[in-house]
């Protein structure tokens, strides 16, 4: 189908990009992207996935709207604070952007749903924060086979990686096995800056961006970090894919989902 | 001897080891930090037997849990 005049307006800066031009506008708007969580990675990446027109946007949240959230999570505004997230995240990208299909999960991702929701999408980002549903992504995800953006965020730092199953690292290649529960602070616990979710949600934005459009290169093979404090982005090349994988080497352990023991943060003063 | 850790050239003492080098370096969570040596994993069983040598890039890679 041709570009309608207001298409063509709308997404003008986008087609006179060569990395995308028409024709990689159009394959954004065949496209489809599953966001996990619409919380502070979720929200920049929703929002920009919508603006550049994505053709389909899944959103999975079981979450409602709590007021320290809004410190970071722009999608949603006071108004908003009691509602579904997915339901506020949902109307705020309608409203940017009428062209996109928006579709939303009102429920918690486990081993029971998760192949069933991603199987309809192209590119899956990862906006949760706890470590379960981060393996649980990354194991369901290289199952299927399909393409993902990991993330985490705490404090003045964040980290991504992109990774194609059975090609490039996984995040399991990376981080072997879930660390026990409050092991690793949270961002309840720690805290984390606002513009750190924007930072981060969006270059995962740009990853969905680039797989479907296929501009540049992905971040296959390499963890980015960024530290606010310091101002440094820094790339560490990661070991390739090996046999030694639990769930993405050819011969893995790890052949069925696992729902991890929900570690509910909850504040020990002192652990941090 | 100079290496690189996380990016950045430091110097240390000849031979310091994987354990040494994270006390050193301060590393939050030390028990579950994964460390890479010149784009190698190394098992944590060796933190406290590798040596490491001059021009090593050693970097460090933190669980971040955070998202929402």
């Amino acid at each position: 189908m041709p570009f309608t005049n207001e298409q063509l307006e709308r997404y003008s800066r986008h087609i006179i990009l060569k990395e995308i031009g028409v024709k990689g506008q159009k394959k954004l708007m065949n496209g489809s992207v599953l966001i996990i969580g619409a919380g502070g990675l979720g929200a920049p990446a929703a929002l920009y996935l919508a603006a550049a027109g994505v053709g389909k946007i899944g959103i999975v949240d079981a979450d409602v709207v709590d007021l320290s959230n809004l410190q970071r999570q722009v999608i949603h505004t006071t108004a908003d604070v009691g509602r579904p997230k997915v339901e506020s995240a949902a109307e705020t990208m309608r409203a940017i952007n009428p062209d996109v299909e928006v579709v939303t999960y009102h429920e918690f991702i486990s081993s029971a749903n998760i192949m069933d929701i991603i199987k309809d999408y192209d590119f899956v980002l990862d906006g949760t924060d706890n470590f379960p549903a981060k393996f649980l992504i990354n194991d369901a995800c290289v199952m299927a086979d399909k393409p993902f953006s990991h993330a985490g965020i705490l404090r003045f730092k964040g980290q991504l990686m992109t990774v194609i199953p059975h090609q490039s690292p996984c995040y399991r290649c990376v981080f072997k096995t879930m660390p026990p529960k409050d092991a690793i602070p949270t961002c309840k616990q720690a805290g984390v800056i606002g513009a750190m979710a924007g930072v981060i949600g969006s270059l995962q934005a740009l990853e969905a961006v680039k797989f479907l459009t296929g501009a540049g290169e992905l971040l296959t093979g390499k963890l980015l970090t960024f530290d606010a404090l310091t101002m440094k982005f820094h790339t560490v090349k990661l070991p390739p894919r090996g046999d030694g994988c639990a769930v993405c080497s050819d011969h893995p352990e790890i052949t069925e989902l696992i729902d991890y023991e929900q570690p509910v943060c909850e504040f020990k003063p002192g652990k941090d | 001897m100079k290496i690189t850790v996380d990016g950045d050239v430091k110097e240390v003492k000849d031979g310091i080891t994987i354990s040494e080098l994270i006390e050193q370096e301060n590393v939050e969570t030390p028990e579950y930090v994964s460390v890479s040596v010149n784009e190698e994993f190394e098992q944590r069983a060796n933190f406290d037997t590798r040596k490491l040598k001059d021009g090593d890039v050693v970097e460090f890679l933190y669980f971040m849990g955070g998202g929402q």
